[in-house]
């Protein structure tokens, strides 16, 4: 079926058969291999892209479904090479990624809670974690990515971010 | 704040040890890094693996024509098809070669053949590989494959495997015994059981885990018929390892004909070091279609091909006396290796566990035996952490059960019998010599950081929120640093362990490290950039690092039980010390001095007393390009290599301390806060080692309360999917207390010692405690792992286990 998709600002016409996913499209089809898959189940979060705004789980969408849609990848975020957002540069500086495979869905799922809370209170700690339950790691314990948005997201604002002040008290530098 | 002990790091004002940020993250971060799914060669054709559906069965027949007239089908292949590859041997047969029935160099009675014609020994157990346009289409066929099985019984226990009559699964392996293998003083320590005041003894189960690196394995094989040359990318952890296994001992092909590539790899735990079907795959059939072949596995396809972890059965007794000493420790473990032996799956169930059981303690009598058994379950490997986690989880339970016994503080107990600073280097009776430590200024740090003076105040706190509060304590050494190549060879490894690297200066100034280790994940061109760097006094900016290609890096072993740091590092430094050596050699030359007048310092070289003649390191390594002028025993050029083989292993060591708080009502278990004092010896870059422990924190946090591979009466894993098999997500922990202590490693120039696993090590052991401590007045003596909320609700309403 011919589908027409925005993706990163730019359409895209494609045909594909009805059961193709989203995340093969990305990949396969327009070569967007930024956008990993870690299972076949949905459980990995590796896939996730932004489909008009909210994170999504790129797996577990079909393409046809999409039609019509904004899809933003991690190729989106930035150019190739580029300067780093506000959220990639504290995850960054809190060396928030380690093997990266998770690190674009992170990036993706993540952008949506900066973007969602940039109006009013940083988020909390609680908030944050649970927030990342759609992301596996296995490298970094999600301490740093916790630490990164923290960052990111005091980076915006006055005052320091609720929870913040303890959490890093409680984690002297190694 | 850090407490050094021994020999102090080195302050030269030098980068290495200072908290850079990590260089790949960048790109990482932009998702922009290539990973073997990533890889899109021109005219790449997709494999497809057909696993068995049943764990234990003859093949009758293997029907292939319907496959191969589906749309798409290049190429359908069986064991029919490769009757002349040999198959992927096992090559760390611990005891020696007598301890293995039969006795064989390469470990081959019971190994797995590049694909089973004849019977298949566990779910996944390859049969067929399809090769066809797309990757739907080589899924697709794998449907139309029709093989006729004929079932036989299944055993997935170590133990039952060694009962009579328990279903055989090699021929050649009578019993399915693969190994029995012991360590330390039987007679000794039977003798101390016997005459001891006291003993405790628990039957543990160390449940089988998955390390589910995020990043599935892949392999893409590439052959050129103009050259005759093999090309394979891989999620590997070791690509030189990879290509003498693959070209000397599978493929039978001439070394330099297979070049070996590990692109960017998503993490490995220790599962990407391993041989597996689908590299020579890809490579053969990749040769038989003049294309390349790309096969990808799925999260389910790994759950059921790649090594799994742990998965010991062990009788464990601790024997003492009344005021706390302890005397003797035992254990007798069945250890589940799995349908074939993996590549060194043997030397982890064995030696890696065996060697380590008395940790941290000073202890006279100790004895471990092992007896690894065949199973129709995934082959067995390594885990974060491997051998030494189990170890120190059988070791630190008996302690506690000790203490409780005695009546005795559990941290008392610890403190009386931690090896005394005095004794290093330290025979720990079962194997290791334990290089160097401070043990008891470790442990007092982090029982004093967790606060654990204040917990009986806090339990009673947690009681009025119905919350039962427990403290868990574990302490572990972790050999690491693997290895020295013959001390290795005694413990049954056929291959070198050194590591090696090249340095070469460029005749503007700029310098190159490759090294032979292959990051997956833990930023080496950061710290080997820091290491060059500091040794050469150069900006670590000017350092590019290469590793993970066998084409462009010296001879290299890999990364493995936390070596890169302790191995790969000090040949960095080593190859930048030949470097200024020869600088100051040259130097005397164009400074017109004595070689003994010529100071290196800063990255550049002057006259003694005289800082006004002297050579940058840029005009150094022109002139070193140019060659103008040297004599004839100094070559030109700037372009040094070492293989760096250590004296002796390295033992880091730590404490930690789980608090955990369970809810009387649901049973459910909650790390409330986590203390870590860990000591991995002079370190090269803190923010990424911290990196590391948490995420080895959290790694045997899941393997304490949520994770198990769990096999059916028919030999099914029921866990193969992240819906089933639970891993830790950020909700599950909290931040977590960490510090250090420092004690160098007298074994390797950077004093360095192991850290990317060694905090895998004790959480499982820590939060156990923990939990019985919570329920110690219920009666409760031991909980089996994964500690889930049903298992302990039971235990709260008095269930037995």
């Amino acid at each position: 079926m011919d589908i027409t998709l925005n993706v990163n600002g730019r359409p895209e016409r494609f045909s594909a058969p009805p059961n193709e996913l989203l995340v093969e499209r990305l990949r396969d089809g327009l070569g967007l291999t930024g956008t990993k898959v870690g299972c076949d189940t949905g459980q990995c979060g590796s896939c996730v892209v932004r489909l008009d705004g909210r994170s999504v789980k790129s797996c577990l969408v079909l393409t046809a479904s999409a039609a019509g849609a904004e899809v933003a990848t991690i190729e989106g975020v930035t150019t190739r090479g580029g300067e780093l957002s506000g959220l990639q540069e504290a995850l960054r500086q809190e060396h928030g990624t380690q093997c990266g495979f998770c690190t674009p869905g992170m990036v993706m799922a993540l952008g949506e809670l900066v973007d969602a809370t940039a109006d009013g209170p940083a988020p909390t700690e609680p908030e944050i974690r649970e927030w990342l339950t759609g992301n596996l790691c296995r490298c970094t314990g999600y301490h740093s990515v916790v630490r990164g948005v923290q960052r990111a997201c005091a980076a915006g604002r006055a005052e320091v971010p609720a929870g913040t002040a303890a959490s890093t008290a409680a984690a002297p530098e190694v | 704040m850090t407490t050094v002990t021994g020999e102090a790091p080195a302050d030269r004002g030098g980068v290495l040890g200072q908290p850079l940020d990590s260089r790949e993250d960048p790109q990482l971060l932009r998702g922009e890094a290539t990973y073997v799914a990533d890889i899109d060669l021109p005219g790449t054709a997709h494999m497809a693996i057909l696993g068995s559906p049943v764990a234990h069965a003859r093949i009758l027949s293997i029907e292939t024509k319907a496959a191969e007239q589906l749309p798409g089908v290049l190429k359908v292949a069986t064991a029919a098809d490769f009757t002349d590859v040999m198959p992927l041997p096992c090559i760390w047969i611990p005891g020696g070669v007598e301890s293995h029935f039969p006795p064989h160099p390469y470990g081959l009675p019971g190994a797995r053949p590049v694909l089973t014609g004849d019977t298949v020994r566990h779910v996944g157990d390859p049969i067929a590989a399809v090769v066809a346009e797309t990757p739907r289409q080589a899924a697709a066929a794998l449907a139309a494959i029709a093989v006729e099985y004929e079932p036989l019984p299944v055993v997935t226990r170590a133990d039952e495997a060694l009962a009579d009559g328990a279903p055989q699964l090699h021929e050649a392996v009578p019993g399915n015994l693969n190994a029995y293998w012991t360590c330390g003083d039987k007679d000794r320590t039977d003798a101390a059981i016997a005459a001891a005041e006291v003993t405790v003894e628990l039957d543990l189960v160390n449940q089988r885990t998955i390390n589910s690196p995020i990043e599935p394995r892949g392999a893409v094989g590439d052959y050129d018929s103009a050259t005759g040359e093999y090309t394979l990318y891989a999620s590997t952890q070791g690509p030189h390892n990879h290509r003498f296994l693959l070209s000397a001992l599978v493929l039978g092909i001439p070394f330099n004909k297979l070049r070996v590539i590990a692109p960017t790899v998503g993490g490995s735990f220790g599962t990407k070091g391993y041989l597996y079907p689908d590299m020579p795959l890809v490579l053969l059939l990749s040769k038989a279609l003049g294309r390349p072949v790309k096969w990808v596995d799925t999260r389910t396809g790994l759950m059921n091909s790649t090594v799994q972890g742990r998965d010991h059965r062990q009788h464990v007794t601790l024997a003492g006396t009344r005021d706390g000493r302890i005397t003797a420790v035992r254990c007798t473990s069945h250890a589940n290796l799995g349908a074939y032996p993996s590549t060194i799956g043997p030397g982890v169930a064995t030696a890696l566990m065996g060697r380590s059981i008395s940790g941290m303690y000073d202890i006279e009598a100790a004895f471990c035996e092992v007896y690894a058994a065949f199973t129709n379950t995934v082959p067995l490997g390594a885990q974060r952490g491997s051998g030494r986690a189990e170890a120190a989880f059988l070791m630190e339970r008996l302690v506690d059960r000790y203490a409780s016994e005695i009546g005795m503080d559990p941290a008392e107990v610890r403190r009386r019998n931690l090896v005394p600073k005095e004794k290093f280097p330290y025979d720990n009776g079962l194997g290791w010599t334990y290089d160097s430590g401070d043990y008891r200024l470790n442990f007092d740090k982090a029982v004093e950081l967790s606060g654990y003076a204040g917990m009986p105040a806090r339990k009673a706190e947690a009681r009025t929120r119905g919350k039962r509060l427990g403290v868990g304590i574990a302490t572990y050494v972790a050999i690491c640093g693997v290895g020295p190549s013959t001390r290795m060879s005694q413990e049954g490894m056929l291959g070198g362990t050194w590591e090696s690297a090249n340095i070469r200066v460029h005749p503007t100034g700029e310098v190159t490290v490759t090294v032979g280790s292959a990051s997956t994940g833990q930023s080496h061109g950061t710290v080997f950039a820091q290491v060059a760097a500091d040794e050469l006094g150069i900006d670590p900016a000017t350092v590019q690092v290469h590793e993970g290609d066998t084409q462009k890096a010296p001879y290299g072993q890999g990364t493995y039980g936390s070596r890169s740091y302790s191995m790969a590092a000090p040949a960095v430094a080593l190859t930048a010390r030949k470097l200024k050596a020869k600088l100051v050699k040259a130097g005397a030359v164009f400074l017109g001095v004595p070689e003994d007048k010529v100071v290196y310092e800063g990255g550049a070289i002057h006259e003694e007393g005289n800082p006004e003649n002297a050579k940058t390191f840029a005009e150094l390594a022109m002139a070193m390009w140019y060659g103008w002028g040297l004599p004839p025993e100094i070559e030109p050029a700037l372009d040094e290599t070492t293989h760096f083989d250590p004296p002796d292993f390295n033992y880091p060591f730590g404490t930690h301390v789980a608090v955990v708080e369970i809810d009387e009502l649901t049973g459910e278990t909650e790390v409330v806060a986590y203390t870590a004092v860990d000591d991995a010896g002079n370190i090269g870059n803190p923010k990424i080692v911290q990196g590391q422990i948490e995420g080895s924190i959290v790694h045997g946090l899941g393997q304490a309360l949520m994770e198990a591979a769990e096999y059916d009466e028919n030999g099914r894993l029921l866990s193969a999917d992240l819906g089933h098999y639970a891993l830790p997500r950020a909700a599950d922990v909290p931040f977590f207390a960490l510090d250090k202590t420092v004690t160098p490693s007298p074994h390797n120039p950077l004093g360095a010692k192991g850290a990317g696993e060694i905090a895998t090590v004790p959480p499982a052991a820590a939060v156990v405690n923990a939990v019985v401590d919570a329920l110690c007045d219920l009666g409760v003596r031991h909980i089996d792992m994964p500690l889930t909320p049903e298992k302990v609700w039971r235990r709260l309403r008095g269930e037995s286990q």
